[in-house]
């Protein structure tokens, strides 16, 4: 193979790359979606604004974009029923728990509340959330 | 130029007279105008009225001031507040006046006040604590309370879950039998409101088997308590095989109740289905959406569309709204969020006509537009309202004031022959 048929393969071959990880990119938002829809949508309502008073907003919620990723595993994962400031407000409702959703969907719908309505965080990938509940077990177990 | 600023200064007034007549951005039936009395208070939740038509509010939380009770006062009498003061640092929904007594509750107590003949706090730095240790886990913590003829204080204690499943708000899991909750929660405990220091010994389970009273007031012509019920979350959600999300949108209703002591509303273990006209079993507690519950369960006296949330409710005793409405009830609805993901419902004040001290089962809506969208479009995400109808009192000249508790609106409604 001459030089520049080499450079040509692997041009082709970063574009399909590309290509594939794009598509598999929506297909996690897309399925991100899907949960949001079905296990978060009734409390933080379909904009993400959640409800005063009751349940958090997710659409500009700093702990949302925010790097705390182990944390938001934890909640997603056990719910949340904590008397906490969350930006400077309260929520009085309990947020059910998720024991069944795998850590790809975890990664999905954590990526699908990143980065809808106004918020532009990172993508949350699975390798993270099953280091987060790695994580997260070894904290309980002390 | 000069035709310009005349021009401007036309527009301007134009602007404010059309301010003035749009009723607050109301819409009301004939004959009635409403105003802002009050705006930016805070989140203003139940409210009191003076004789002298001073109103006072309880706040959820402190306003920048760090004050949770809120005294407006309308010195030139042109129907808005000019003096407004405040005290207290706990937040809560429940304030009430008896002569000048004013009552006011946190989450967990409820505290009183003396007023001067001038309706200015006396003791606002040491109330006396009428009741304390009262049950809060954050869901449905506020402390609603009113007041028999005899100065009996009626207070709700909410239940800290949706429908007492072993752990709440679980799909599918089932519900704790008997509900272990309702010994301290979940219905109205009474209180005798001359003594102090009181807590669940001293006061009496008046009423069980609700799961959230916000609204609730004394019917002074059937001298009985009336209390507006939250009805329970989520049928969809955690039983989808049962329920779709349009059955869940519609159910269950919102209940108004007539209540002797010892009722027992049936919170968990049925729900008012306002379509069967039926106690139907909850589905925690093995219902599939058909089976009736137990017969000695209190029925409703009014039921209203499911998830709106009732907030207040007021027997108007006033003369200057036309007769239909004297003796009857004004209950404020909040706006639902568990509708999603259909469109929300609520944020008006209803009107139930009563008959010799005896709801007719009939409403209509009386205010409407708090939520000020255009061109009568449905709210979808509960935080784009507006407003929020929380509070509702009724003034010494027969007007009646509503509170709002997002950005802290209070509006003045009145009729003018
Ligand atoms: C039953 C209502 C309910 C459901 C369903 C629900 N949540 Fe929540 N969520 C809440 C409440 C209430 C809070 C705040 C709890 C607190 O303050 O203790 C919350 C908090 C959160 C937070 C933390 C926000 C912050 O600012 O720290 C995140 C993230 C979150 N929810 C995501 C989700 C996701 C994703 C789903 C779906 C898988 C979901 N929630 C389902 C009610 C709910």
């Amino acid at each position: 193979m001459g030089y520049s048929k080499i450079r040509c393969f692997l041009f082709g071959a970063i574009i399909i790359m590309l290509f594939v990880s794009i598509k598999t990119q929506a297909q996690n938002l897309e399925n991100g979606k899907k949960i949001y829809q079905t296990k978060c949508l009734v409390c933080h309502q379909s904009d993400g604004g959640g409800v005063p008073n009751m349940n958090a907003p997710l659409d500009g919620a700093s702990n949302v974009i925010g790097n705390d990723i182990a944390r938001l595993v934890k909640i997603i994962k056990n719910g949340f029923n904590e008397r906490v400031e969350l930006d400077g407000l309260y929520y009085s409702n309990s947020m059910t728990a998720n024991p069944d959703l795998t850590p790809a969907q975890i990664s999905d719908v954590l990526s699908y509340i990143r980065t809808s309505w106004s918020n532009k965080a990172t993508k949350v990938t699975t390798v993270q959330v099953q280091q987060a509940i790695k994580g997260n077990q070894k904290t309980s177990a002390k | 130029m000069k035709k310009g600023i005349y021009l401007l200064l036309l527009s301007i007034s134009i602007h404010f007279l059309a301010k003035a007549q749009d009723n607050a951005g109301l819409t009301l039936p004939t004959g009635f105008k409403a105003n802002l009395f009050a705006e930016n208070i805070g989140s203003a939740r139940h409210i009191a009225i003076s004789k002298n038509g001073v109103v006072f509010a309880k706040l959820n939380r402190a306003d920048k001031q760090g004050r949770t009770i809120i005294r407006l006062a309308d010195e030139n009498k042109d129907g808005v507040s000019d003096n407004i003061t405040g005290w207290a640092n706990y937040g809560g929904t429940g304030i009430y006046l008896t002569g000048n007594a004013l009552y006011a509750s946190s989450n967990e107590a409820v505290f009183k006040y003396e007023l001067d003949s001038k309706d200015e706090v006396v003791n606002p730095l040491s109330p006396i604590t009428v009741v304390s240790g009262l049950i809060s886990r954050r869901q449905h913590e506020s402390k609603s309370i009113t007041f028999d003829k005899t100065n009996n204080i009626y207070v709700n204690i909410g239940a800290y879950s949706n429908a007492c499943q072993e752990k709440d708000r679980t799909p599918g899991g089932k519900g704790m039998m008997p509900c272990p909750i309702l010994d301290s929660a979940g219905g109205i405990w009474k209180f005798d409101a001359s003594k102090e220091n009181q807590t669940y010994g001293d006061g009496k389970r008046y009423a069980t088997g609700l799961r959230n009273v916000i609204g609730l007031d004394w019917n002074p012509q059937a001298n009985k308590l009336y209390v507006a019920q939250h009805g329970r979350d989520q049928l969809n959600t955690f039983f989808p095989s049962l329920y779709t999300d349009a059955q869940n949108a519609e159910l269950p209703a919102e209940t108004f109740y007539e209540i002797n002591e010892g009722d027992n509303a049936g919170w968990p273990y049925v729900y008012y289905d306002n379509f069967q006209h039926k106690k139907i079993v909850s589905p925690e507690y093995g219902g599939d959406g058909k089976k009736e519950g137990a017969s000695d369960i209190k029925n409703p006296a009014v039921a209203f569309p499911a998830h709106m949330a009732p907030m207040g409710v007021l027997f108007y005793t006033g003369n200057q709204f036309p007769a239909k409405y004297k003796n009857g009830a004004f209950i404020t609805f909040h706006g639902s969020w568990n509708r999603a993901p259909l469109p929300q419902e609520g944020f008006f004040v209803a009107f139930v006509p009563f008959k010799n001290g005896k709801a007719t089962g009939e409403w209509e809506i009386f205010a409407n537009g708090f939520a000020g969208t255009v061109d009568g479009a449905k709210i979808t995400s509960t935080r784009n309202a507006k407003a929020r109808p929380c509070g509702l009192a009724q003034g010494p000249d027969g007007s009646i004031y509503v509170s709002d508790d997002t950005k802290g609106s209070i509006f003045k409604i009145s009729y003018q022959k």
